[in-house]
C-alpha cells in the first residue's frame, strides 16, 4: 500500500479519545507485516514491536508515540422532535460545527447534519454571534420514537470529512491530528526492514492524548524505554498565523527544541537530518505540553525525550491539511536516527 | 401517463438517482452551465421543444389539448455559493458570497472550485491560536486553500464559482444533500414534464433566483402564460428554537403551498385549486406559515398585464448551508399535488 492509501485508511477509521479501537485495528493491520509482535492493550493503545539486532544482555529500547485518538462529539440528550444535543470530546472549535454533515454512530449508523438556521428565519443581528454548544444539535430527520432503539446518551457522533487530495501533494481530512503521526510509525517500521538497527523499536499508537495523555503515560511506564520520541502535528502556515508560530507546509519535518526535549536528542535529530539532506525545520516550544512528549519525559525516573512533527493547517478542524512529503521526511528521519542509536549515545544522555 | 407512487411507499430508483444528480451538480447563480446541461439532457426526450434565452433560462414546451391556454411552471436551477474575487501571493483564494449564506456555516468546509472542480478547503486559524472570545469570522476574512504555492490559473482563477463539496445520500426516507433549494423544485418539474396535460405547458428552469428572481423576470415576460406555478425547496423551520414560534413548514408533512411571501400574494384561484385538489385526492399538504423570502412567483406575477401565480415547495431543513435534509414523501406528494392540480387548470380558464 502506498503511503497516501495508508493515511486514507487511518483517517477513515473512527477513534475518538477513549474509543480508539477501530483506528487501533487499522494500525495493527498496517504495522503487522513489518513487526515481530503486535497487540492492543487494555486501555486501547495499539502497540507494534520490532526487535533490533543487538545481542547483549540489556536490550535497549526506543519508544515512538503517535497518538491514535481524535477529537469528536457525543450525544447528551435526545429531545422531543428527535433533535440530538451534543457535547465535545477534546478541544473542538465550535465555530466550525454549524452546517457539518455527521454520522451518528448508534446501533445503526445514521446520517445527519448539525443544524444551521437559514438566514431567512434569523432575527436581525443573529448571524453576528457564534452559536454555542448548548444551542447546537444534530438532526437526522427522525423522530424521538424512531431514534429510541438506535441512539442513546453517550453515542458518538462523527463529523464526516472525506479524505481529499488537494493540489501539490497536499491532503485534507478530519483526524490528520494525529493519524499522520500514526502513519509515520508504520512507514518507519517499514523502512527499518531495509536497514540494520540494534535497538528494539516500540511503535505505539497511543490512546487519549487529546484529553489526558493517558496512553503515553501508561505505555512508557510499562515498557521503560531508554529513549522516547513523540510524533505529532504542529501549526502550519496560513493567513492570520504569525510567521514565528508557523511551520510552512512542504518545508519539512519539524524538530522540537525546548525544555520538554532532551538537548542531545534534539541535536542528534538535527545532525541526522542535515547529514542525510532531509528537509527539516526547528520548532521552538518553550512550554512543555500539547503532545505525548509531556508525559513521556517524566515517566518513572525520567526518559530522554524528543519530538518530531508534521506541519498541519487548520488543526482541530474537519479540514486538517498537510503535505505528504513532510510525512515521508519524518519517517526517513526517524529511520536513520534509530539505525544510529548505540550504547554510547544512551550513556551520554545523563552527562550534562 | 406515469402513475405516481402513493405517499409513504418506496421512492422510485429513477427519481432518487435524478435528485442525486441534480443535488450534486454545480450551478451557482450566474454560472448555471453544468446543471442546465444535466436538466437539458433529462428533459429533451420528454417535451416538444427545448430552448434557452439570453440569460440562460431553460425552456421546455409541451403541447397538449387547448393550445390557447398556457401554464408556466418554474423552478430555479441556481444555488447559493461562492465567487473567487482575489488570489493572494502563495495561492490563497479569497471569495465573495453569492446569495444569502450565513458566514458561520462556511468554516472548515470542503469546496469545489471552477469548471475543473478543483478541491479546496475553507481554512481557519487553529483554535489553539485564536485567543479568547474571538467572535464570528466574516467571509471577507475567510479563504480557500487548494494546496497551491502560487497563482496557478489551472487550480483557481478570479471569476470561478465555488460549490460545497457535499454528496447526496439517502438514509431511509431522509435525503441529505446540498442545493435542495431549488433542485427539489427542478426534480418536481422534471417529473411533471413526463405527464401530459390539456393545455400548453411551459416548464422553465430559471437562473439567478438567488440574486433577486432575475431569470424568472424575463422568463415570465417571454412565456406570457395564463397561469404560473413556482416549484421550490423552502425553509423547514421545524427545528429547535429558544422562542416558541410556529415553524415555517414541517418536514414530512407534505408539500408547502405559499399564500403570501415577501415577493407575492398568491393568486386566490390557484390557491383554491391546489387546496381543493389536495383534499379530494387525499394528498397531505401544508401552508408555508412564514411570509419571509421570495420566489420566482414574485417576478412572474408582475409581468405584462399580470400573471396569476403561486408557489408550491418541498420543505427543506437548512437551506443555504452546505447540507440540507428533505423527506422523499414530501417530494413525491409535491409531484402528485401538481400533477393532479394541473389536470384541472382548464377549469379556471
Amino acid at each position: 500500500m502506498e503511503l497516501k492509501e495508508l493515511l486514507k485508511e487511518l483517517t477513515d477509521a473512527h477513534g475518538v479519545s477513549g474509543y480508539e479501537y477501530p483506528a487501533g485495528e487499522v494500525f495493527i493491520k498496517q504495522a503487522k507485516p513489518f513487526s515481530d509482535e503486535v497487540k492492543i492493550d487494555k486501555l486501547g493503545n495499539a502497540i507494534a514491536i520490532k526487535k533490533g539486532q543487538q545481542t547483549g544482555d540489556k536490550r535497549y529500547k526506543i519508544l515512538l508515540a503517535g497518538h491514535l485518538d481524535e477529537i469528536g462529539l457525543m450525544v447528551t440528550k435526545i429531545e422531543d422532535g428527535g433533535f440530538i444535543r451534543i457535547t465535545n470530546i477534546g478541544g473542538i472549535d465550535i465555530s466550525i460545527l454549524p452546517g457539518q454533515a455527521v454520522t451518528v454512530m448508534g446501533k445503526e449508523q445514521l446520517k445527519g447534519v448539525i443544524g444551521a438556521k437559514p438566514p431567512h428565519l434569523q432575527e436581525p443581528g443573529e448571524s453576528g454571534n457564534i452559536i454555542q454548544m448548548d444551542d447546537l444539535y444534530v438532526d437526522t430527520g427522525r423522530t424521538k420514537e424512531e431514534l429510541a432503539d438506535i441512539v442513546e446518551i453517550g453515542t458518538l457522533v462523527r463529523i464526516e470529512s472525506e479524505f481529499t487530495e488537494l493540489s501539490n501533494g497536499c491532503f485534507s481530512a478530519m483526524a490528520m491530528d494525529d493519524r499522520a503521526g500514526v502513519v509515520v510509525l508504520v512507514e518507519t517500521l517499514r523502512r527499518l526492514t531495509e536497514r540494520k538497527h540494534d535497538w528494539d523499536v516500540y511503535a505505539i499508537a497511543t490512546a487519549q492524548e487529546e484529553v489526558s495523555g493517558l496512553g503515553a503515560t501508561t505505555t512508557a511506564y510499562e515498557i521503560q524505554p531508554d529513549i522516547a520520541i513523540a510524533i505529532d502535528v504542529t501549526f502550519g502556515d496560513g493567513p492570520g498565523i504569525p510567521e514565528r508560530r508557523s511551520n510552512p507546509l512542504g518545508k519539512g519535518v519539524t524538530i522540537g527544541l525546548g525544555p520538554n526535549f532532551h538537548p542531545k536528542i534534539t541535536q542528534k535529530l538535527k545532525d541526522v537530518a542535515s547529514e542525510n539532506e532531509i528537509t527539516h525545520q526547528i520548532e521552538v516550544d518553550p512550554y512543555p505540553g500539547g503532545t505525548d512528549a509531556y508525559s513521556l519525559q517524566v515517566s518513572r525516573a525520567g526518559i530522554p525525550t524528543g519530538l518530531v512533527s508534521i506541519p498541519l493547517r487548520n488543526m482541530h478542524s474537519t479540514v486538517e491539511t498537510l503535505k505528504l512529503d513532510d510525512v515521508k521526511r519524518c519517517a526517513e528521519l526517524l529511520c536513520v536516527f534509530i539505525s544510529k542509536l548505540d550504547q554510547k549515545f544512551q550513556e551520554e544522555l545523563k552527562c550534562f | 401517463m406515469r402513475i405516481y407512487i402513493k405517499a409513504g411507499s418506496e421512492i422510485s430508483g429513477g427519481t432518487q438517482m435524478l435528485l442525486e444528480k441534480l443535488s450534486n451538480a454545480s450551478g451557482v447563480s450566474g454560472n448555471e452551465k453544468e446543471i442546465r446541461q444535466i436538466i437539458k439532457d433529462e428533459i429533451t426526450p420528454l417535451v416538444d421543444e427545448v430552448s434557452t434565452d439570453s440569460m440562460g433560462n431553460l425552456f421546455a414546451i409541451k403541447k397538449g389539448g387547448d393550445n390557447s391556454l398556457r401554464v408556466m411552471l418554474s423552478a430555479h436551477m441556481d444555488e447559493v455559493g461562492l465567487f473567487v474575487d482575489f488570489i493572494e501571493n502563495g495561492g490563497i483564494v479569497r471569495f465573495k458570497k453569492i446569495g444569502g449564506i450565513d458566514d458561520r456555516v462556511l468554516l472548515s468546509k470542503k469546496v469545489l472550485i471552477g469548471e475543473n472542480k478543483t478541491p479546496g478547503v475553507i481554512g481557519l486559524k487553529p483554535v489553539h491560536l485564536k485567543g479568547g472570545n474571538s467572535g464570528v469570522t466574516g467571509s471577507d476574512d475567510l479563504y480557500i486553500d487548494v494546496g497551491a504555492t502560487g497563482k496557478d490559473d489551472k487550480l483557481a482563477k478570479v471569476g470561478d464559482t465555488v460549490i460545497f463539496a457535499t454528496k447526496f445520500v439517502q438514509s431511509g426516507d431522509i435525503l441529505r444533500g446540498k442545493a435542495f433549494d431549488d433542485r427539489a423544485g427542478c426534480g418536481v418539474l422534471i417529473e411533471l414534464l413526463r405527464g401530459s396535460y390539456p393545455f400548453t405547458l411551459c416548464g422553465v428552469f430559471t437562473v439567478q433566483e438567488e440574486l433577486g428572481l432575475r431569470g424568472a423576470k424575463i422568463a415570465g415576460y417571454n412565456v406570457n402564460p395564463d397561469f404560473a406555478f413556482a416549484l421550490e425547496g423552502t425553509t423547514a423551520g421545524d427545528t429547535p428554537t429558544e422562542k416558541d414560534v410556529s415553524p415555517s413548514t414541517n418536514m414530512g408533512k407534505g408539500p408547502a403551498i405559499t399564500f403570501m411571501d415577501r415577493s407575492v400574494i398568491s393568486n386566490q384561484r390557484l390557491l383554491d385549486l391546489l387546496v381543493d385538489t389536495a383534499k379530494k385526492e387525499n394528498i397531505p399538504f401544508q401552508f408555508k406559515r412564514t411570509i419571509t423570502g421570495g420566489t420566482d412567483s414574485g417576478a412572474i406575477h408582475l409581468q405584462r398585464g399580470g400573471i396569476p401565480s403561486i408557489t408550491v415547495a418541498v420543505p427543506v431543513r437548512y437551506i443555504h448551508s452546505p447540507v440540507g435534509l428533505m423527506n422523499k414523501n414530501d417530494f413525491d406528494n409535491a409531484v402528485k399535488l401538481m400533477e393532479k392540480s394541473l389536470q384541472r387548470v382548464p377549469e379556471l380558464a
